[in-house]
């Protein structure tokens, strides 16, 4: 079943909803570790860098800015933090692929006809490009 | 060995010549704009791309980092260009480079941690209005074609972007508009107007310059003002390109390889210059990661200037402004409005200070150091208040003194204490404070001496053992009987 699962995170109400799902269903896998991946856009590597003292307290800053961890935790699920760098979409999926992940877990952004026109969906693009099972949570 | 080498020059062989060939495309236009912010003809500019690109791809210390000339150094050596001229440039880029690599072997590194985040973004800041600035009199006042070919320029850059990737989005703008100037005979100032362009590459000569303490006097604070923040720039773009790849680089052998780069491009007619967050940036983004999209980006701009230099010279020069607006635009810490309002009132007070200073002096080096002096002031404001808190029970005075016990803050803990009383028992627990110096000493050595006076049995304790030792060590007491437990 679903041992190895990816659950993409950015600091959004949406990627809550999808920790929320993650740490329902791993508490009905025995032995499923959630990978907990967020993604640092390079646009954000200046600004972050400038604003942080040192790496340690870099790495600190990125986590804390998501109540993912608590709700993972809250449920006692078992997980990792990875910090990816790149665009988000493209950088999900080759994570997900290299790694051989059983299930992509990622929340949808929600966004209107027009704006996914312009930004495009980071979720769309998982979703059709990953070679394993995708959740999208609404 | 063989392996490192193979890693940090070979591993990504495709996209780091692909990287590097976009960022050559990038660095033309703002090489050139950044030598007449110096005030020196483009070639030194373009120059010092070429030989900082390349000799830093083998001497630096950051895989994939780009470094070429850059606005925070063309800003600082103006006054020198105008006053002595261009050879006092090449001497005293090569002594930055020799500084640089004095602060290389003594691991200056690590003095970057004493650089608090408030001035590093005022730095940035600053450079970014300064840079904005010098675009300025390019556009303002000089013909409503160049209000056009600006606005246009902005458009091509900002909107272009969205859809075509590949093509960096300057490089189409230069293109097809200094296509439309020489089509349409339009009336603008072009880069020819304000230089030359070579078609050929650099040669070795030593700059000439009387070898005398005079020259090396009046070279040597734009050395050291260049040095700091070449380094400063370059130690900040490698942590930037270092979170950006994941991976880790050596800062001490990244300072001494700006001091050898800046050797050889003063050996070689260029300007000082130093790691260029954008293009570093653009390097990695576009998928650079190795040695090999460094030397391959300064290689490639030489080449593209020996091909292409008639063309370079018809670049309208607000095209040139334009692309500068926006590396302006993409300098600036934009986050530093949330900063302002979210961060202590203090560090907010010093990243103004020092964009203040700098824009004032047009010289980063001093808003670096005012706002490092600025920011250990309201340190040490901060640190030396002493809390003092007096208990009063029949026959003893009960005081417990917390914070740190030094020469600023003495006058804090002296005032805390009332020594009007008479023939009591006093106790100072020192459990919550830390005595660091003499001048802390001789506080308590004060307070004791004066409760003596008054005919007070004082007793104090709770010194923790670095403090004892000092005050052991210093007290002038231990003959009136002072009970230390």
């Amino acid at each position: 079943m679903y041992k190895k699962v990816l659950l993409a995170v950015d600091g959004s109400e949406n990627s809550l909803r999808a920790a929320q799902e993650a740490g329902r269903m791993a508490s009905l896998v025995t032995g499923c570790k959630i990978e907990v991946v967020y993604v640092v856009d390079f646009a954000k590597s200046k600004r972050d860098t400038l604003h942080v003292q040192s790496t340690e307290e870099l790495d600190l800053f990125r986590r804390q800015n998501q109540r993912v961890e608590e709700e993972l935790k809250s449920q006692k699920a078992a997980y990792e933090v990875k910090i990816l760098h790149g665009e988000p979409g493209p950088a999900i999926v080759k994570y997900a692929n290299e790694e051989k992940f059983n299930l992509v877990i990622i929340g949808s952004r929600g966004l209107n006809a027009l704006q996914e026109m312009v930004l495009g969906s980071v979720s769309h693009k998982v979703m059709k490009r990953v070679h394993c099972p995708a959740l999208i949570v609404k | 060995m063989i392996s490192k080498i193979k890693k940090d020059w070979f591993s990504n062989i495709r996209a780091d010549v692909l990287a590097g060939i976009v960022v050559a495309l990038a660095l033309i236009p703002e090489a050139i704009a950044f030598s007449i912010i110096a005030g020196v003809d483009p070639m030194i500019g373009l120059y010092a791309s070429f030989t900082m690109a390349v000799v830093i791809a083998f001497a630096g210390g950051r895989p994939a980092m780009i470094s070429a000339a850059t606005g925070a150094m063309a800003l600082l050596m103006g006054p020198l260009v105008r006053e002595y001229g261009i050879h006092y440039l090449l001497a005293a880029t090569i002594l930055t480079g020799v500084i640089q690599i004095i602060f290389g072997v003594c691991k200056v590194a690590r003095l970057m941690k004493f650089i608090p985040r408030a001035v590093m973004i005022g730095f940035v800041n600053a450079l970014a209005i300064l840079i904005f600035m010098a675009q300025v009199p390019q556009f303002i006042d000089v013909s409503s074609t160049t209000y056009v070919f600006v606005a246009i320029t902005l458009v091509i850059v900002y909107v272009v972007p969205r859809f075509v990737k590949v093509i960096p989005a300057p490089l189409m703008a230069i293109i097809a508009l200094t296509a439309v100037a020489i089509y349409t005979n339009a009336d603008l100032r072009t880069v020819g107007d304000l230089g030359h362009i070579s078609q050929t590459l650099p040669q070795f000569f030593i700059p000439d310059v009387p070898f005398t303490f005079e020259t090396f006097a009046i070279i040597f604070p734009y050395s050291l003002a260049l040095a700091i923040v070449g380094l400063l720039e370059s130690l900040l773009t490698a942590s930037i390109v270092d979170d950006m790849t994941g991976t880790e680089s050596n800062k001490n052998q990244e300072a001494r390889g700006q001091g050898i780069a800046n050797i050889v491009t003063g050996l070689f007619g260029g300007m000082a210059g130093c790691a260029m967050i954008g293009q570093s940036v653009i390097n990695v983004k576009s998928g650079g990661r190795s040695r090999l999209s460094t030397l391959v980006a300064g290689s490639f701009l030489m080449f593209l200037i020996i091909v292409l230099g008639d063309l370079v010279v018809q670049i309208p020069m607000p095209v040139l402004a334009g692309i500068m607006i926006m590396v302006s635009v993409g300098t600036f810490d934009w986050s530093s409005f949330s900063y302002l309002r979210k961060a202590p009132k203090t560090d907010a007070a010093v990243m103004l200070v020092t964009v203040a200073i700098v824009v004032a002096t047009h010289d980063l080096s001093k808003g670096v150091i005012a706002g490092v002096i600025l920011s250990a002031i309201f340190f040490t404001a901060k640190i030396s208040k002493m809390k003092v808190n007096k208990q009063v029970e029949k026959e003893r005075v009960f005081f417990a003194v917390e914070g740190q016990l030094f020469f600023a803050s003495v006058d804090s803990f002296l005032d805390a204490f009332d020594f009007t009383v008479e023939h009591k028992e006093i106790v100072i627990d020192f459990s919550g404070a830390h005595i660091w110096d003499d001048s802390a000493v001789g506080a308590i050595d004060k307070v004791v001496m004066k409760y003596n006076e008054g005919h007070n049995r004082v007793t104090i304790k709770g010194l923790n053992s670095p403090s004892q030792r000092i005050v052991d060590k210093l007290t002038v007491h231990k003959n009136t009987k002072l009970i230390m437990h």
